[in-house]
C-alpha cells in the first residue's frame, strides 16, 4: 500500500469517525416517554401468558362471586395493591422463597375454596388472597421487556390482572342458578387440579 | 501535514462537543398550545395523577370537586412557570410517582377527606407535576402557551371525570371507581420499584 492510498484510507476513517461522533449528542434532554404502546401491550399480555396466573386470578373472581358482597369487590380492590407490593419486593431485590410453589398453592387453595363453597370471614378471605397476591406480584411484576415504558407496562399488567378477576366474577354470577352453581364449583375444582399439576411441576 | 492533522483534530473535537439534543414536545402541527394539550394525554404520570385526583374529588362530592377543578390547574401552571425558570429535575420522578400512587390509594380506600384536604392534595400534586413539566418543556422551547394547553387539558379532564363520579349512583359504578384507584396505586407501587432499580 503506497503512501497516497494509506493517507486516503486514514482520511476516510477520520471522516467516518467524525460522522459517527456527530450522531451521538452529548446530552439528550428529550422527555417524551418512549415505548409506551409496546409497554402497555406487553403488560396486558404478560399475565395472560402464564396459565398458573390466569387460573389463580379467575379463581379470585369466582371466589368473590361465591362469597357475595362485600367480598366480591373487596378482593379485586385489594389484590392489585398487594400484588404490586410483591412486585415492589421483587424489584427491590427482596428474595421470596418458593415463589412458583406459592403460585401453584394459590391455585389449589383458591380453587378448593370455590369447589367447597367455603365462606370464611371477610378479613380471613382478604388475608388469604393478599398472601398469595404477593407471590404473583413477585414472580410476574418485574419482567419488563427491554425498551418499553415501565409505568405503562405496570399499568397494563395490573389492568390485565384486574380484567381476569372481572372474568372470574362474571362467570361466578352464574352461581345464583342451580346449574350455574354446579358449574362454578366444577370450575373451582378444575383450577385446584391445575394447581396440583403446577405444584408437581414446580417441585419436580 | 501538520495543518491537516490540526484540521482533523478540530473536526473530531467539534463532533465530540456536539450541542445537547433539544427536546421537543409532541408536535401536533397546530402549535404550542395544542402540543401542551397533547403532552398531558401522552405523559402517563401526568395523566394518572389527574385521573386519580378527579376520581378522588368526585368521590367526596360536588364541593370537593369544585375545589380540585380550580386548585389543580392553577397550581400546575404556577409550578410550570417556576420549573421553567428554575429547573430542578432531581428527585421529581420519585415524587410524581408517589403523588399518583397516593391519590390512587386514597381512591381505592374511598378515604374520607375534608374538602380542604382534597384541595391541598391537588395543589401539592399540581405544583409537583407543574415543576416537572416546566423543567422539561423549557429546554424544548415551549413556554407559557404550551403550559396553557396542558392546564386546559387538566381542567377539562378534571371537570368531566369528577362530575361523572359525583353523579354516580351507589353500587357497582362506585366500586369500579375504587378498582380504578387500586389499579393506579398498584401501577405507582410497581413504578417506584422500577425507579429504585434504575437508581432514579
Amino acid at each position: 500500500m503506497n503512501d497516497t492510498t494509506s493517507r486516503r484510507y486514514r482520511c476516510v476513517a477520520m471522516c467516518a469517525l467524525a460522522a459517527a461522533l456527530a450522531c451521538v449528542p452529548a446530552l439528550a434532554q428529550a422527555h417524551e416517554e418512549t415505548g409506551q404502546a409496546a409497554g402497555f401491550l406487553s403488560g396486558l399480555a404478560h399475565p395472560v401468558s402464564g396459565l398458573d396466573h390466569v387460573l389463580a386470578m379467575i379463581a379470585v373472581g369466582l371466589w368473590g362471586a361465591v362469597l357475595g358482597p362485600p367480598a366480591i369487590w373487596v378482593l379485586p380492590v385489594a389484590f392489585p395493591l398487594v400484588m404490586a407490593l410483591g412486585g415492589l419486593m421483587g424489584l427491590l431485590g427482596i428474595a421470596l422463597p418458593g415463589v412458583e410453589i406459592g403460585i401453584a398453592v394459590s391455585a389449589i387453595v383458591l380453587g378448593t375454596m370455590v369447589l367447597a363453597e367455603l365462606r370464611p370471614p371477610l378479613w380471613l378471605a382478604a388475608a388469604i388472597v393478599a398472601f398469595f397476591a404477593v407471590f404473583h406480584g413477585h414472580a410476574h411484576g418485574r419482567e419488563l421487556p427491554a425498551g418499553t415504558s415501565a409505568l405503562l407496562y405496570s399499568l397494563g399488567f395490573v389492568a390485565a390482572t384486574g380484567l381476569l378477576h372481572a372474568v372470574g366474577i362474571l362467570l361466578g354470577l352464574a352461581h345464583r342458578w342451580a346449574a350455574g352453581r354446579q358449574a362454578v364449583r366444577v370450575a373451582g375444582g378444575g383450577v385446584a387440579l391445575a394447581g396440583l399439576f403446577f405444584l408437581w411441576r414446580a417441585i419436580a | 501535514m501538520k495543518v491537516a492533522a490540526i484540521a482533523r483534530a478540530i473536526v473530531v473535537l467539534s463532533a465530540m462537543l456536539a450541542a445537547p439534543a433539544q427536546a421537543h414536545l409532541v408536535e401536533t402541527g397546530f402549535g404550542a398550545f395544542y402540543d401542551g394539550l397533547a403532552h398531558v394525554a401522552l405523559t402517563p404520570a401526568d395523566l394518572l395523577v389527574v385521573v386519580a385526583l378527579a376520581l378522588l374529588a368526585g368521590q367526596r362530592g360536588t364541593r370537593a370537586a369544585r375545589y380540585a377543578l380550580f386548585a389543580l390547574p392553577i397550581a400546575w401552571f404556577a409550578g410550570g412557570v417556576v420549573g421553567a425558570r428554575w429547573p430542578l429535575a432531581a428527585g421529581l420522578p420519585l415524587l410524581t410517582t408517589l403523588s399518583f400512587a397516593i391519590a390512587g390509594a386514597l381512591v381505592a380506600l374511598n378515604a374520607t377527606m375534608r374538602d380542604v384536604g382534597i384541595a391541598a392534595l391537588a395543589v401539592a400534586a399540581g405544583v409537583l407535576h407543574g415543576l416537572a413539566n416546566g423543567a422539561t418543556m423549557a429546554p424544548a422551547g415551549a413556554t407559557t402557551l404550551a403550559l396553557g394547553g396542558a392546564i386546559t387539558a387538566i381542567f377539562c379532564l378534571t371537570a368531566i371525570l369528577s362530575a361523572e363520579v359525583t353523579a354516580l349512583p351507589a353500587g357497582w359504578p362506585r366500586i369500579a371507581v375504587r378498582v380504578a384507584g387500586s389499579w393506579i396505586a398498584a401501577a405507582g407501587l410497581l413504578m417506584l420499584g422500577w425507579l429504585a432499580r434504575s437508581g432514579g
